[in-house]
């Protein structure tokens, strides 16, 4: 755990008036599980797109794998990060099935006038069954409910085999079963693929609780980066949310004596 | 039986016109629907009808300037989309706005010359020439082959954009060509098909065919084979009826949709049996 493959210095995100990253640095080593939580609008989810390129940056200097993500080869780059977006963004009404959206995630990996292989098809039926949505492979991809297209999504990533793994608020809306289980899954694909993780979420209840690392984003900047057990305090939440003390004592979900 | 309807050359010419222009509109048309931006015919022959009252006004072939105006709109909708963080369907609006605006000045401006560029807006199948032909092969063969070449990087960027970008594919890149192309085929299908009837024609198979299949693949088959037979099937019609050949091209397209839609299986509901339910329960 001593190689940095995400180096974040001094980045700065607009978007039109709005200034969404204030001058971030963040460094990350091979192999860490980063959960990225803090109110909506804090600046998360630019915060990860920083690190596959997708947004574009003001000022300062992104380092992904050793090399610039903004450069010349961002395509190659971006082709071993792999990420799920928030739900709901995909357009329900594509004629697509699961096993084709899956596939996707191998297109920039096979590059032009390529066509998928056994062995690619393969890859995607494989990362579908460790998903658990074998059974709904060629269903197409509007007839999914919310869980099961993040599941999807997140099998898309597995066929990617990427380095890094990026996810943004995969839990939002779920209920809570589909929430505990899609956590779990985060956390064996993480381990069974020594992977890079890191894992947005506003949501305290889904705060992977065996996460290495916390980082609080708050208006743009990083109010707070350390172990979850040193960090997720009444006080360090009660400033992130702007909420009196005593009130997030009451509502705060307990990472503590979840993780013993 | 009465084949006489083969043995004119202009016939000849529209039958060819309609594979060809059936084929290459078929197809866009998929690209048109998924990205809902149906609006890229009207404001497409809005943007010929301008070039080519210009192109009469300074004195050259106003088809040149049809094309140009066309290519140049084509090429301008995605960045303007991406630039002003618009929908590709409103910045279309304001390209088509724009274009009316220049027509009705060249309108004002040059009396008496308004149907000659008119004619192109309306256009008619059954004058094609052989050169027109030659030019729709030569769309269509560019369109069949663009699809089958970059198959994957167009169905990822029309699945999304952001997830195709992720991926490390050129999805902006894609999406811009994706619109040229479209823009490229209406310039050229324009003057043998027509302004109006070019937006139906684009339209309605992919709307047809949308009703029959979860699979791009014969979303595109279907599409283009839609395309054909209205065309076939509008000329046959016109032909023996001695109407309008635009008027029933255009019916045909829509009875086709009209039809998937009633036979789409995408509108049966599964039948709810007691054994369903009592699965539920438990």
């Amino acid at each position: 755990m001593t190689e940095a493959v995400i180096q974040i210095e001094n980045a700065v995100v607009s978007y039109r008036e709005t200034i969404a990253l204030r001058g971030v640095s963040l460094a990350v080593e091979k192999g860490e599980f980063i959960a990225v939580i803090g109110p909506n609008g804090s600046g998360k989810t630019t915060l990860l797109t920083v690190i596959n390129g997708l947004v574009h940056l003001t000022q300062g200097q992104v380092q992904v794998l050793g090399r610039d993500i903004n450069g010349g080869n961002r395509h190659a780059l971006r082709r071993q990060v792999g990420y799920v977006a928030q739900v709901s963004n995909i357009d329900q009404r594509m004629p697509i099935s699961v096993r084709e959206v899956v596939m996707i995630g191998r297109y920039g990996l096979l590059g032009f006038f390529r066509q998928p292989s056994r062995r690619d098809w393969l890859l995607a039926d494989e990362a579908l069954s460790m998903v658990g949505m074998t059974h709904l492979a060629k269903r197409p991809i509007g007839h999914l409910s919310g869980g099961e297209q993040q599941r999807v999504a997140i099998a898309r990533c597995l066929a990617q085999e990427p380095d890094i793994f990026l996810l943004d608020e995969p839990t939002a809306s779920l209920d809570w079963k589909a929430q505990t289980e899609i956590l779990e899954l985060v956390k064996r694909i993480h381990d069974e693929r020594h992977l890079t993780t890191l894992f947005v979420t506003h949501d305290l209840d889904a705060l992977p609780h065996t996460c290495d690392r916390v980082i609080l984003v708050k208006d743009g900047l990083i109010v707070g980066d350390n172990t979850p057990d040193k960090l997720i305090s009444t006080e360090t939440l009660s400033r992130l949310y702007n909420l009196p003390a005593e009130v997030v004592e009451v509502r705060r979900p307990h990472i503590h004596t979840r993780s013993h | 039986m009465d084949l006489s309807i083969f043995s004119y050359l202009f016939m000849q010419n529209a039958i060819l016109a309609g594979l060809l222009g059936g084929i290459s509109c078929g197809i866009i048309g998929v690209f048109v629907v998924l990205m809902h931006m149906p609006f890229i015919g009207v404001a497409m022959s809005h943007a010929a009808f301008a070039g080519a009252l210009m192109g009469l006004w300074l004195g050259f072939d106003p088809v040149i300037g049809a094309s140009i105006f066309c290519l140049a709109a084509s090429v301008v909708v995605g960045p303007l989309a991406d630039r002003g963080q618009l929908s590709p369907e409103t910045s279309l609006g304001v390209i088509f706005s724009l274009m009316l605006g220049i027509a009705f000045l060249f309108i004002g401006i040059i009396p008496n010359t308004r149907s000659a560029a008119l004619d192109l807006l309306w256009g008619s199948i059954l004058t094609t020439s052989g050169e027109d032909i030659v030019l729709l092969a030569i769309v269509a063969f560019l369109v069949v082959a663009i699809v089958l070449l970059f198959e994957k990087e167009i169905r990822a960027t029309l699945f999304n954009r952001n997830v195709a970008l992720a991926v490390g594919i050129p999805a902006t890149l894609v999406l811009y060509c994706i619109i040229l192309l479209t823009g490229a085929t209406i310039t050229v299908t324009l003057r043998s098909i027509g302004g109006l009837l070019i937006f139906s024609l684009i339209l309605n198979p992919a709307a047809a065919a949308y009703q029959l299949t979860y699979s791009l693949k014969r979303m595109y088959l279907l599409s283009a084979t839609f395309g054909v037979l209205s065309c076939w099937i509008g000329l046959i019609i016109s032909y023996y009826l001695n109407i309008p050949s635009g008027a029933t091209i255009v019916i045909t397209s829509s009875l086709v949709f009209m039809l998937a839609a009633i036979f789409s299986p995408k509108r049966k509901t599964p039948e709810l049996t007691q054994s369903s339910i009592q699965e539920a329960k438990q």
